[in-house]
């Protein structure tokens, strides 16, 4: 009888033990959503409250009763956003497109053909998987500049194409395809083109999806080098934009105005990521590099 | 057959193109630019072969000021956000309901714009004409006096910077710990459980070693993430880094390349290569480390 009760003891102190555990969990967590959250939730209530009302909170309220949309009609009329807006666009889009072809042809080849040196070559596309960007970027600031390429799309774009980490990650993808339907192929008179891009490239789609993305991502967020190769407004990506808003535009005080500015190129990532969720988490477990 | 051979390369040319322009050679080049004493870029001569571009970085005092905030940077946000990635991603996998929303959220920083969001950051700690800032006001509710994060004194901007990079760093490592804590194989804990072992061993002898090959996977990546720090810095302190008293090593690189401090690539080369032999010092040393202490 004794056991009996010395037993239920132990349990019930055991699940009052996970139930505390439980609540501090739930708290630690939280309270890192909330830091997260924050700086978000601040972003679009600064972007709403108009310029006098933010600046004539000593004390910041956490939120407005008259919410405004003039600091998003500014943001888009005293700097040039909309143009930044469609800068990043095109050069998302070109980069991430020739990445994609470049990165497809390049991974077939490794991955399918057979051709001399393909070992010592492969070995060396591995080899600068390891060399950091910035090593190589002076050079290409010096490259472009005599080519005459500053403040153009091709200037921005052409460095950016190449990457041998997606080049490694869609040849792991392309090698496990079986060789039997490569021969199969082959035997029906498939050219190697057309093979890679009827029957590769829908089985791998999903690598090539992620490597799409966090291209996209990376595109969308590049900073250095666009700073470095534009100083002329009319090619100025969001990030750079927004540094020119932060230290010329809106006259510097005009918070409210910039925080639409954030709102604005914030939003298009972030509507992309709650779309593909899975997508981009599992394809930056698999193969993202940031941190 | 020759046919056929030659086709593998053809595939292959795009992409030896590009990385041959932007990646080889550029790496070649740097070197000689390192090298080459006073380079001029508009007339692109110089003066000698030597030594003397890497003694002149070195003894610079911006050069020293930027080694010194990134190694302050590496030193206080490597471990500080492995280790409370690790606690979160511990916390997340223990339990069942919102689990999801809450991986979600975390993952939110990832996919924003660094230069964009650290506006935000700055506004949060920045001290203003009409209104000390929503952080200060919150020190004051202690019982603190306000701080100017963003022009005031440097440790206060070090803690900016710190802050800021760990926010900015975490959902990487956040994702990388949960899918390496839910690969564990749920045997191992079983077992445990029939034996009786507390819920702290478990996490030392079971959970730790089975998932050290990505705690160092984040802490190599991290070391080298952190000694490249450059756009954290300057969404938060604009790009005049140097009067901030904030530069990093890379921002010290670009400034010598380019902008008003700029025009000079063979400062800025050397400059690079030495954050290189660092970097590939601190991976070297990792890489030993790990080798004794990671399980496989």
């Amino acid at each position: 009888m004794a056991e009996l009760t010395d037993y239920d003891r132990i349990k019930a102190s055991d699940r009052i033990r996970g139930r505390i555990l439980n609540i501090i969990t739930y708290t630690m967590l939280s309270i890192w959503a909330l830091m997260v959250l924050f700086p978000f939730y601040w972003m679009i209530l600064s972007s709403f409250k108009s310029y006098s009302e933010y600046t004539s909170e000593f004390v910041p309220k956490f939120y407005t009763l008259f919410p405004t949309l003039k600091n998003y009609s500014d943001a888009f009329t005293a700097v040039d956003l909309g143009k930044y807006f469609l800068n990043t666009l095109v050069f998302t889009l070109v980069t991430t497109a020739l990445m994609l072809v470049v990165t497809t042809l390049a991974a077939f080849a490794f991955a399918r053909l057979d051709f001399p040196g393909k070992n010592a070559a492969f070995t060396a596309f591995l080899a600068l998987m390891m060399i950091p960007s910035e090593l190589v970027i002076i050079t290409n600031f010096v490259t472009i500049t005599n080519l005459d390429l500053r403040n153009s799309f091709a200037g921005l774009i052409l460095p950016s194409t190449a990457s041998v980490f997606y080049i490694y990650l869609l040849r792991e993808n392309f090698a496990q395809v079986p060789d039997e339907l490569y021969y199969a192929a082959k035997v029906d008179g498939t050219s190697d083109l057309k093979y890679l891009f009827k029957v590769m490239v829908p089985i791998c789609r999903p690598t090539l999806v992620t490597i799409t993305i966090l291209k996209v991502i990376e595109c969308w967020n590049s900073y250095v080098w666009p700073r470095l190769i534009t100083d002329d407004p009319d090619f100025y990506l969001v990030s750079n934009g927004i540094q020119e808003i932060r230290e010329n535009g809106f006259g510097r005080e005009n918070i409210p105005a910039m925080m639409a500015a954030v709102v604005v190129i914030s939003v298009p990532l972030v509507i992309l990521f709650l779309v593909f969720r899975k997508q981009i988490m599992a394809g930056v477990s698999r193969g993202g590099i940031k941190g | 057959m020759d046919g056929k051979n030659f086709k593998g390369w053809l595939y292959l040319l795009p992409a030896v193109i590009f990385l041959g322009v932007f990646m080889v050679y550029p790496l070649v080049d740097v070197l000689i630019y390192s090298l080459e004493e006073s380079y001029n870029s508009a007339s692109q001569s110089f003066t000698g072969v030597g030594l003397f571009n890497y003694s002149y970085v070195l003894r610079d005092p911006y050069f020293l000021q930027a080694l010194k905030n990134t190694f302050i940077l590496v030193m206080i946000t490597v471990p500080l956000s492995t280790g409370l990635a690790l606690l979160i991603s511990v916390g997340l996998s223990s339990i069942k309901p919102l689990r999801n929303l809450f991986q979600t959220v975390y993952f939110l920083p990832y996919v924003t714009n660094t230069l964009a969001v650290g506006l935000v950051f700055m506004i949060l700690f920045k001290k203003t004409a009409y209104s000390d800032g929503l952080v200060n006001l919150l020190i004051n509710l202690f019982g603190g006096p306000s701080v100017d994060f963003i022009d005031g004194p440097y440790w206060a901007k070090m803690f900016v910077l710190c802050f800021y990079t760990i926010w900015v760093v975490l959902p990487f490592k956040i994702l990388i710990l949960t899918s390496a804590l839910a690969s564990v194989k749920q045997d191992y804990y079983n077992a445990a459980r029939i034996d009786g072992t507390s819920k702290a061993r478990i996490f030392a002898r079971i959970t730790l070693p089975m998932i050290s090959p990505m705690m160092f996977y984040l802490i190599i990546t991290g070391f080298i993430g952190a000694f490249k720090a450059y756009s954290d810095a300057v969404a938060l302190f604009g790009t005049d880094l140097n009067a901030a008293e904030m530069n990093t090593i890379v921002g010290y690189v670009y400034d010598m390349l380019y902008g008003d401090s700029g025009g000079y690539p063979s400062y800025a080369s050397a400059a690079a290569i030495i954050l290189f032999a660092i970097v590939l010092t601190i991976t070297c040393i990792n890489l030993i480390v790990s080798k004794k202490l990671v399980h496989y």
